[in-house]
């Protein structure tokens, strides 16, 4: 008895060391790539605009200068623009900079909270299905058929409309569909591991189904999930930006990158930097995403990196 | 034969999710639709009741959703609330100019990614890689309806290349026929309309097809070099077998057989994508009807084109499912 006690725990600490020399490894592989480091400083410094914002907009970004109406920005020559406005006034002359910077906070929020509602509930269905197999696993995956029929922006316009504006409508609508690629992927490795020895074993141990999936599985299937979610991130970001634009997001007062896109649409005749530069934003903030994802799958996947 | 069967089969009752999904779109909205659309214009209660009564929005649930479904599968879509006329007829009024504006950037997307991708699988770790890669990647993180805007601004309105707005010049006259109006204007041999309509196809299907082009080149990239690392492949090498005939009998056939898959789940994306770029571009097609039945909140309208949409796509997924058993007849034997 007193060996069968000892056994798994010298086995624990046996494991230890090769986990920890496993994530040096990731984060020398990922630190390695310049091209995925640069998108994972995009990435930080985004998120350090998102938390600083406010505190960085030179004006208020609702204070409604009706003086500087649709200010060009500076660099290109003309009189009306002002250092003091660097990329120009929008259409009832407020300053553009400034709302960018507040407006990053919402485009963070909505795609961090989108990716962690989605990863989280996606993940629980995939594993439930892939664990237990049988008539569940049949409903649930066909559930996700019935999901993936819809094109997924329709579908999140259509539910963003119907349970009107606002910041959590807006990212329940965007995580209603998006949690399908999580349920399929999650069970798909599910199934290959509930058949490994180490799950076999836990289970003669005596755990609970719940402990196996937490403890024997999740950590096993957090590869894969963290590789989605850094590859989804801007996917998410991009339909919620085209949800303010189209006018069924968040609809307040608090700037939106899509929101002032939709707006600057209007004046692009005369005024182009108005659409021009939450464009400029918005591309550059999924372009690091995108790049901190690639980084992320070729260190987390070794399959891959050798291709 | 036996395979596909199975999979159609397997549709049902996606179908029938499908229908519950789109059924509880209205029911789902606070308050009904009947007093969303006419709660500001002052209308009596007791003509919103009559309205719900006409509409059978008064009887119980499960009775509307199998009222719901008989007539859906009749055809009968019911009618928009805003202009009383049949949902089917608005659709089908406008589903040409959806898919025309999606075939058109589905082959645009897919002649630019198939050859971009192989290249650049085939000429790895080169320049020409890091290029087309590159061009891919920040092809991904660009907005769809940002592309669009610019090029509206920019070869539109600044240059004044390219028309920005609708499918056709009013003054152009043609006849329609098919609702296609590239066919149409082939059918009539109409050359100036032919014209008109490719011009004004270009920066939608431009703005459509990039974002599409993008995912599939860096998808054709790693399938290609996923089939380059075969056994097969290395085989037909070392017997000597020349690298042009090796990349066409080995390698692109086993390459493209993921690639279809995934060109058939883009299609169902470039619908999708539709929605945006319609509005962007006034184009009259389903993305535009629906956007607009959002914003008069003709829910009923909404529910219709959403439910349209979901069956466009299965119908699509069912294509994909077909092509790729004759692509792999493998496939079949399972």
């Amino acid at each position: 008895m007193a060996a069968s006690l000892t056994t798994p725990l010298l086995q624990d600490r046996e494991l230890l060391a090769p986990q920890q020399s496993e994530l040096k490894r990731i984060v020398r592989t990922f630190l390695l790539s310049k091209i995925a480091t640069l998108g994972a400083l995009i990435f930080a410094l985004f998120l350090l605009i998102s938390i600083l914002g406010p505190v960085l907009a030179p004006h208020d970004p609702a204070s409604q200068h009706l003086k500087l109406r649709l200010a060009p920005p500076v660099g290109l020559g003309r009189e009306e623009a002002s250092w003091e406005y660097p990329l120009g006034n929008d259409n009832l002359g407020r300053d553009i900079l400034s709302r960018l910077l507040v407006g990053t906070r919402v485009s963070l929020v909505v795609g961090v909270s989108t990716i962690l509602l989605s990863a989280s509930v996606g993940s629980l269905i995939g594993a439930v299905a892939g664990f237990y197999r049988g008539a569940l696993d049949n409903v649930l995956m066909r559930l996700v058929d019935i999901w993936l029929a819809f094109p997924g922006l329709l579908l999140s316009i259509g539910i963003a409309a119907a349970l009107g504006p606002g910041l959590v409508n807006l990212i329940i609508a965007l995580s209603l569909t998006s949690w399908t690629v999580y349920s399929r992927v999650v069970r798909a490795e599910v199934l290959s591991i509930r058949e490994r020895d180490y799950v076999l074993a836990a289970r003669a141990m005596g755990a609970s189904d719940l402990r196996i999936i937490l403890r024997h599985m999740l950590p096993n299937v957090l590869a894969p999930i963290m590789i989605i979610s850094s590859l989804r991130m801007g996917t998410v970001i991009i339909s919620a930006a085209s949800l303010d634009f189209l006018g069924v997001g968040i609809q307040s007062l608090v700037p939106t990158w899509g929101g002032m896109l939709s707006d600057g649409r209007e004046f692009m005749r005369n005024a182009w930097w108005l659409a021009t530069f939450p464009g400029i934003a918005i591309s550059i903030v999924v372009l690091g995403v995108n790049l901190m994802g690639d980084g992320l799958r070729d260190a987390l996947d070794p399959g891959l990196r050798q291709r | 034969m036996k395979y596909l069967l199975g999979r159609i089969l397997l549709t049902i009752p996606v179908i029938f999710g499908v229908s519950v999904i789109t059924f509880s779109i209205i029911h789902v909205i606070p308050g009904d639709p009947i007093q969303l659309m006419f709660r500001e214009s002052g209308v009596s209660e007791e003509h919103l009741q009559a309205m719900r009564h006409a509409l059978g929005l008064d009887l119980p649930l499960p009775v509307q959703y199998v009222n719901y479904v008989s007539r859906a599968m009749r055809g009968d879509f019911g009618q928009s609330l805003q202009s009383q006329q049949p949902i089917m007829e608005l659709i089908l009024e406008r589903i040409p100019a959806t898919l025309e504006l999606a075939l058109a950037s589905f082959i645009l997307s897919t002649a630019i990614a198939l050859p971009m991708g192989l290249l650049s699988a085939l000429k790895r770790n080169t320049f020409i890689d890091y290029i087309i890669m590159t061009g891919a990647t920040l092809g991904i993180s660009l907005p769809t309806f940002w592309i669009g805007i610019l090029l509206i601004m920019l070869v539109a309105v600044k240059l004044g290349w390219l028309p920005g707005f609708g499918r056709i010049d009013y003054a152009v006259h043609l006849q329609r026929p098919t609702g296609f109006l590239l066919i149409d204007s082939l059918l009539t041999w109409n050359i100036p309309a032919l014209k008109n309509t490719l011009m004004h196809l270009a920066l939608p299907v431009l703005t459509l097809g990039i974002g599409s082009a993008t995912f599939t080149a860096r998808f054709v990239r790693s399938s290609v070099l996923e089939v380059m690392r075969q056994d097969y492949v290395v085989v037909a090498r070392a017997k000597g077998l020349r690298e042009r005939l090796v990349i066409a009998r080995h390698v692109l056939r086993n390459a493209l057989m993921p690639v279809v898959t995934l060109i058939g789940l883009r299609m169902g994306g470039l619908l999708g994508g539709a929605v945006v770029t319609e509005t962007i571009f006034a184009w009259p097609g389903m993305g535009r009807l629906v956007i607009q039945a959002i914003y008069s909140r003709d829910f009923v309208l909404v529910q219709g084109v959403v439910l349209f949409f979901a069956l466009l796509r299965i119908t699509i997924n069912i294509l994909t499912d077909i092509i790729y058993v004759w692509v792999d007849p493998r496939i079949s034997h399972i």
